[in-house]
């Protein structure tokens, strides 16, 4: 009888813990996506705006073949494998113009494949 | 120094490339030391970044002719270095693969005119990332090796056959398991393609996985790298550890992160070959201390 009691009270602990978990993750403002498309040699858009202090989720989508998200100033990258979307979070912490660039090695016009992003105040 | 080379003859020839002292090493003297003293110094040839294939007339309007012109100015050495060593990118990248076994034919029979009787080859990204390395494996051999020269042991890292310029797990194990056998005053020199720091990453100038092979060297005191990819002479020191970048022999790249984009130094009609060449590194085995020499690829 009393395990039977332990038990249940784990169960709507388990289920409270569960609840309020939805709740917080319902409660978080959702961060702006900015979404970037990239095959070979191109990254679409070429340019990305962004507010200093504001978080963003960037989406990175490839139409070919692997190729890399690498945006060292803002301290971040990702593999972009086609079929999947890839996604980095950042808050930017300074203004300025910053490359991104595909780093994973991806043809004759790989060392062109790259863009800015903005970050403004 | 057991060679006897005339100095004063190379640095007049040399006039528009300029010598460098290449950082010592802090050598330790005592018993280890010894064991090494004994070695004859040499001298070996670094070129770098041919880019055979390479079509641009604004960047290079003799981009045919400047990898024979290369080969020309080192068989003009008055003494003949005991190696050369190619730092990567011998072709320009194609995404043709028959292609790219007709340029690094074509490499291969220009630099089958140098005089030496040793070629050590290592790729660059351009040759190897985009099929693992097959070709070049398939014309030049190995990717990653190891020898000994009098004294000195040399390491090949190949930081470009995987397209995302990893060293890779296994090659460090192997990298690992290679100097566990040395001696830590051993003189090590290592060659690689891309640096193994990061000089730039926001220009694609870095291994992703290289501090592990520097945390890998660390332990050892006398290690020197030489690499290619930036065009450039460079040095830099990571702890004891110096890195020297050479030049390209088709086209400049601009200093880490001077300019905004990453772009070739359009040719220079008035100094033409300008900041193209190729380095001699003399080595002096007893101290572990590397003498490097640049030199243009042709006198103006």
């Amino acid at each position: 009888m009393k395990r039977l009691a332990i038990v249940g009270s784990t169960i709507a602990l388990v289920v409270a813990l569960a609840l309020g978990v939805a709740a917080y993750v319902a409660a978080t403002p959702k961060e702006p996506v900015v979404h970037l498309s990239v095959k070979r040699f191109e990254y679409r858009p070429k340019e990305i705006v962004l507010k200093k202090g504001v978080a963003v989720v960037i989406e990175v989508e490839s139409q070919d073949v692997v190729h890399g998200f690498n945006l060292p100033d803002l301290g971040v990258r990702t593999d972009v494998i086609p079929g999947k979307i890839a996604r980095v979070h950042v808050t930017p912490q300074k203004t300025g113009h910053f490359t991104f660039r595909c780093d994973i090695f991806c043809g004759t016009g790989h060392e062109d494949l790259d863009g800015t992003v903005i970050v403004e105040e | 120094m057991a060679r006897t080379i005339n100095r004063r003859d190379f640095l007049k020839l040399a006039g528009l490339g300029g010598a460098v002292f290449a950082s010592g090493l802090g050598y330790r003297t005592g018993a280890a030391a010894r064991t090494y003293s004994a070695a004859q110094d040499f001298y070996f040839v670094q070129l770098s970044d041919s880019h055979w294939g390479f079509s641009g007339p604004e960047i290079n309007p003799d981009a045919d002719g400047t990898l024979r012109k290369a080969v020309a100015a080192v068989n003009a050495l008055k003494e003949r270095p005991d190696f050369i060593v190619f730092t990567g990118d011998l072709t320009h990248s194609t995404d043709d693969p028959v292609e790219r076994r007709k340029r690094m034919r074509e490499f291969r029979e220009i630099v089958s005119g140098l005089k030496v009787k040793d070629l050590k080859f290592m790729p660059g990204e351009h040759d190897a990332s985009l099929d693992h390395g097959k070709a070049f494996r398939e014309l030049f051999g190995d990717t990653h090796y190891t020898f000994d020269h009098k004294g000195i042991h040399f390491i090949a890292l190949d930081n470009v056959s995987d397209a995302a310029a990893l060293i890779g797990d296994e090659q460090l194990a192997w990298l690992r398991s290679d100097l566990d056998r040395l001696d830590k005053e051993a003189p090590i020199v290592v060659f690689t393609h891309r640096p193994l720091f990061d000089l730039y990453p926001q220009w694609d100038w870095a291994t992703r996985d290289g501090a592990k092979a520097i945390e890998l060297l660390m332990p050892y005191r006398n290690v020197t790298v030489f690499y290619g990819h930036i065009h450039q002479e460079h040095r830099h020191m990571t702890g004891h550890i110096a890195h020297h970048a050479a030049r390209s022999l088709i086209f400049p790249l601009p200093a880490p992160g001077s300019a905004p984009k990453r772009m070739p130094i359009p040719w220079d009609a008035a100094q033409p070959y300008k900041g193209l060449g190729f380095r001699e590194v003399d080595a002096e085995v007893k101290s572990a201390r590397y003498e490097v020499t640049e030199w243009p690829v042709q006198k103006a």
